[in-house]
């Protein structure tokens, strides 16, 4: 913890008249605000620094000369303020009237309209008439990209979208340029704002200049219905507001959980829902008869489905580590009231060899608060302001508060944080250069760990990681998605756990999906019953089922293809399965080429549902939006399967009885650690090319690849394979399409140069139609082919 | 590549090493001005980049400095340049009349360059901070205080 002085030393002052108590060194406005008095303001906002350039809280304070700003004005022992006083009055009016001079008259054609704080202010403490009799200025539009619109004109020089950039998403992106009353805010080079929490500003904006695009021209914020719900398009679960109008979701906006979120929101959770309108919605149950579809009642298609299940011997149940509590625990309990275990969430995951010593479920290890206080952070595989845009924020908190931030990975990711240690090698040799520092640390270990370090080589940087992590008070080890989904993520997790233990550190693994810690806590894999106790052996995990001969398959929310490992293979393999059962909200010609009967979904937030975020807090989320067609919530159809197929104990009457039944097991949930594996899977050889799979920022889940306005942003463009420059030249490759023979036709992909890259790394972005892991596979087999 | 001639690195170098290596943001200015020097007294939005760039900080920030001062230009301007002081001493000492005057002896408008590429007159130059000379201009760096006509006309007449 960093070494700041406690000041419990508090003044006395007085506001209108109250007496208050302050702490010494803070603003008048903080005060006033803890007070619920009333203060105007544009630039001043409690999470950017202070810039005080809007005057608009001039306050008068006795024996000052003039009005003071009382966002920048320290609190003095018995300091009297006073808001309404006429100079006050007079200080607001006026400075409401400069404000306004260039600020057009528009509001009937503005989109914050209604929500203005130029608005409520100028009603509030504006006069009624200007006195403006000059010309008005106007400033150039630009284009910011596919989410944020602008209306520069409208802009008053808060500056803090400029602050927000700077502070807190780091990106720098807006500035103020030119002087004076000509000052405006630009990029500078008329370019998009590429920050994945860019949305933030325009939540911040006070006025019209900076809107939400895809909303724009929808609605007036009047006619909106906020729906309090959780955003499942990561672990982070963070809380947020659904605005609807006669049932249908038009934007979304944070709603303040200083413990999750604070008042932020990352751009794939404010704009993923967009991926619901996809004109590929599933309507209505439909089945197949003779090889054609046929659209057929719920009551037939449950039928149909229930008949297969009870016939069925070796059925196997994958399902979206996206859905609620309720969807994934009923799920795992029909799979089980079957008689199969052959249940799992973990569809990227390449490497589950060390199921069995796993603890009850992955996590943060301490609260997201918590993680900002730690003094050193070291990313294993982990690309974190993709993966979770919010914890990546989190990390950068920490290191602006002086943390040391390290990382191992095989791409030099652009970081809004310094790196103290880039440990950048090949996917290959990401196990050798982690078990040296863990050697460096002298961590406990038996058996295949112990072989590891013991035969491992220590770099000079891996010293420093060692001695960092060592000498740090508190000290986090985050194992990323590229780890996690890596080919040797036991491993890596075995040495990860061994250095936190010999150097006093969390270890913190954020689950994949929304909602990994809800699927492990609820059995959604096959070796854990809900509540974490053991379940009878010889489950299959997802891997195996796809690898093995199930006479039944039911798949739950996901694209096989873009959500596996195994990409296209999964839906040769799931072609192959004699029944398929998918219940899912889309429908694709994947779906309709494994299926056999498609249910439609109504996912969240188009249900009730609840999730666990990655701190552990179970947060409900509300339906938002009215579901298309016969589109049903998951809890409904898996009970009404469950009960048509005669499995017991589904004798739920509504949302809330399944929520109770959740919220029992978990109140039971059997505390277990992390165990060291006994084996570890063998080391490949560090040799030829290795291949990095990222999923990336817009490409994790059905929902969010359908969303336009996601897409079409910087992070949208993906489905390409790339090596280092180096690499390329040295394999006799050359930037462009290059065809890979996956399966029976060639699949053409798009070949790019990346020195981002570790030299002998070949990334592939996972999500992607074109570029699956097979795909992976067989480029390395081309260019080893190359080779010879 | 960057556009930087290795005498204005040199010379950004110079005044980068008078800093905390990580406060290189503090040397902006000076970059901007030898980088300036180097174009013909002027700075194209490329070389803003590329001085952003050199000094490892956002764009942003070295086009707000850039577009903050009347000692940068972000348009081509001419050989010789002169900034007239019109705030408030200047402004009672006469020197609006005296910039009527320059803008007539030379045929162009304030912010405008002469047509063989002789003089630019800077646009709406503020307190220069010699009021104690007012009215007075600063031409190519040099200030020029207690001015008339006859001293303009001098001064002007001088350049090449």
């Amino acid at each position: 913890m960093s070494e700041t002085p406690v000041t419990t030393d508090t003044v006395t002052i007085e506001i209108d008249g109250v007496e208050m108590e302050a702490p010494k060194g803070s603003m008048i406005i903080e005060a006033a605000d803890k007070a619920g008095i009333t203060i105007p303001r544009f630039c001043y906002h409690e999470k950017l620094s202070i810039a005080a350039n809007c005057r608009m809280c001039l306050v008068d304070v006795e024996k000052a000369p003039k009005p003071l700003p009382a966002c920048a004005t320290p609190v003095m022992d018995g300091m009297k303020v006073y808001t309404q006083s006429k100079r006050a009055q007079s200080a607001q009016q006026n400075v409401m009237e400069f404000l306004l001079i260039n600020h057009p008259l528009d509001c009937p054609i503005c989109d914050q309209g209604g929500e203005c704080e130029l608005q409520d202010v100028s009603m509030g403490f504006g006069r009624s008439a200007s006195r403006f009799t000059e010309r008005k200025r106007v400033v150039k539009d630009e284009n910011l990209g596919s989410l944020i619109s602008t209306e520069m004109t409208r802009c008053i020089h808060c500056t803090r979208c400029v602050r927000f950039l700077d502070e807190i998403s780091g990106t720098n992106e807006l500035g103020g340029i030119g002087r004076g009353d000509r000052t405006f805010i630009s990029t500078f080079i008329e370019r998009s704002i590429d920050s994945e929490l860019s949305g933030n500003i325009i939540d911040l904006c006070p006025v019209g200049a900076l809107t939400n695009k895809p909303f724009r021209f929808t609605a007036r914020s009047w006619e909106l219905r906020a729906k309090p719900a959780i955003a499942n398009f990561d672990c982070v679960g963070s809380n947020l507001h659904y605005h609807t109008r006669r049932g249908k979701i038009l934007r979304s906006v944070p709603r303040d959980n200083e413990a999750v979120n604070e008042s932020w929101l990352s751009d794939r959770d404010r704009w993923g829902f967009h991926g619901l309108e996809g004109d590929d919605r599933v309507t209505a149950p439909l089945l197949r008869r003779d090889g054609e579809w046929h659209e057929v009642s719920w009551r037939e298609a449950l039928d149909f489905a229930a008949d297969k299940l009870k016939a069925s011997g070796n059925s196997g149940f994958l399902l979206s580590p996206n859905a609620s509590n309720e969807e994934l625990y009923l799920a795992q309990k029909l799979a089980r009231g079957l008689g199969s275990h052959n249940v799992d969430h973990r569809l990227r995951e390449r490497d589950l060899s060390d199921q069995a010593s796993l603890g009850t479920a992955p996590g943060l290890g301490q609260s997201l608060a918590e993680l900002a206080t730690n003094d050193a952070v070291f990313l294993v595989g982990a690309n974190v302001r993709h993966e979770q845009p919010l914890i990546g924020h989190r990390v950068r908190q920490a290191w602006r508060s002086g943390a040391k931030i390290y990382s191992l990975s095989s791409r030099d990711y652009a970081n809004h944080f310094e790196l103290s240690e880039t440990l950048l090698v090949p996917p290959a040799e990401l196990v050798a250069t982690l078990a040296g520092v863990a050697a460096a640390l002298n961590v406990k270990a038996d058996g295949a760990l112990a072989e590891l370090v013991g035969g491992a080589q220590t770099s000079d940087s891996a010293k420093r990681v060692a001695e960092g992590l060592r000498a740090a008070e508190s000290a986090t080890v985050l194992l990323g998605h590229v780890a996690l989904t890596s080919d040797r993520a036991a491993t890596l997790r075995a040495l990860c756990h061994a250095i936190c233990e010999a150097a006093g550190a969390t270890y913190a693994e954020p689950p994949l999906g929304a909602n990994g810690i809800g699927a492990w806590q609820l059995g959604a894999v096959p070796h854990r019953l809900a509540g974490g106790a053991d379940a009878p052996a010889g489950g299959m995990n997802a891997r195996e089922m796809l690898a093995s001969e199930l006479d039944l398959a039911l798949v739950y929310d996901l694209e096989p293809m873009l959500d596996t490992a195994e990409g296209t293979q999964a839906t040769e393999r799931l072609t192959r399965i004699p029944t398929v059962i998918h219940i899912g909200p889309f429908l694709t010609p994947e779906v309709q080429q494994y299926a056999d009967v498609i249910l439609p979904l109504a996912p969240l937030p188009e249900c009730e549902g609840s999730l666990t975020n990655l701190a552990g807090l179970v947060q409900g989320s509300a339906a938002a939006q009215k579901p298309p067609g016969e589109a049903r919530p998951g809890w409904k159809i898996l009970k009404a399967l469950a009960d048509t197929a005669e499995v017991a104990g589904f004798d739920y009457v509504d949302f809330v009885t399944v929520h109770e039944a959740v919220l029992g097991e978990l109140k039971n949930l059997e505390a277990r650690d992390y165990q060291q594996p006994v084996e570890l899977g063998s080391a490949s050889a560090g040799e030829g090319l290795s291949v990095l799979l990222e999923t990336p920022i817009y490409a994790g889940s059905s929902v969010v690849r359908r969303s336009q306005p996601l897409q079409e942003t910087a992070h949208g463009e993906h489905g390409y394979i790339s090596v280092h420059s180096e690499t390329m030249a040295a394999a006799g490759l050359a930037v462009g399409e290059i065809a890979v023979n996956a399966g029976e036709d060639p699949i053409h992909v798009l070949l790019r140069a990346d020195d981002a890259l570790a030299p002998g790394t070949v990334r592939v972005t996972a999500g992607t139609a074109a570029a699956s892991g097979l795909v992976a596979e067989t480029f390395l087999k081309l260019v080893a082919e190359a080779d010879e | 590549m960057t556009t930087l001639t290795a005498d204005t690195q040199s010379k950004i170098d110079h005044w980068v090493a008078k800093f905390p290596p990580d406060r290189k943001r503090s040397a902006v200015i000076q970059a901007l001005t030898a980088a300036q020097d180097q174009n013909g007294g002027w700075l194209s939005k490329e070389l803003i980049t590329d001085v952003a760039a050199y000094l490892d900080i956002p764009a942003a920030w070295a086009y707000e400095v850039a577009s903050f001062y009347s000692l940068f230009h972000l348009e081509p301007c001419g050989r010789n340049k002169v900034a007239l002081c019109t705030n408030i001493s200047c402004w009672l000492r006469g020197a609006n009349d005296l910039a009527s005057y320059m803008e007539k002896k030379l045929g162009i408008e304030m912010g405008e360059t002469t047509e063989d590429g002789r003089i630019t007159l800077v646009q709406e130059e503020e307190c220069l901070a010699g009021c104690v000379g007012a009215p007075m201009m600063i031409v190519n760096g040099h200030y020029h205080e207690n001015l008339d006509e006859k001293k303009v006309d001098e001064i002007l007449d001088g350049l090449s």
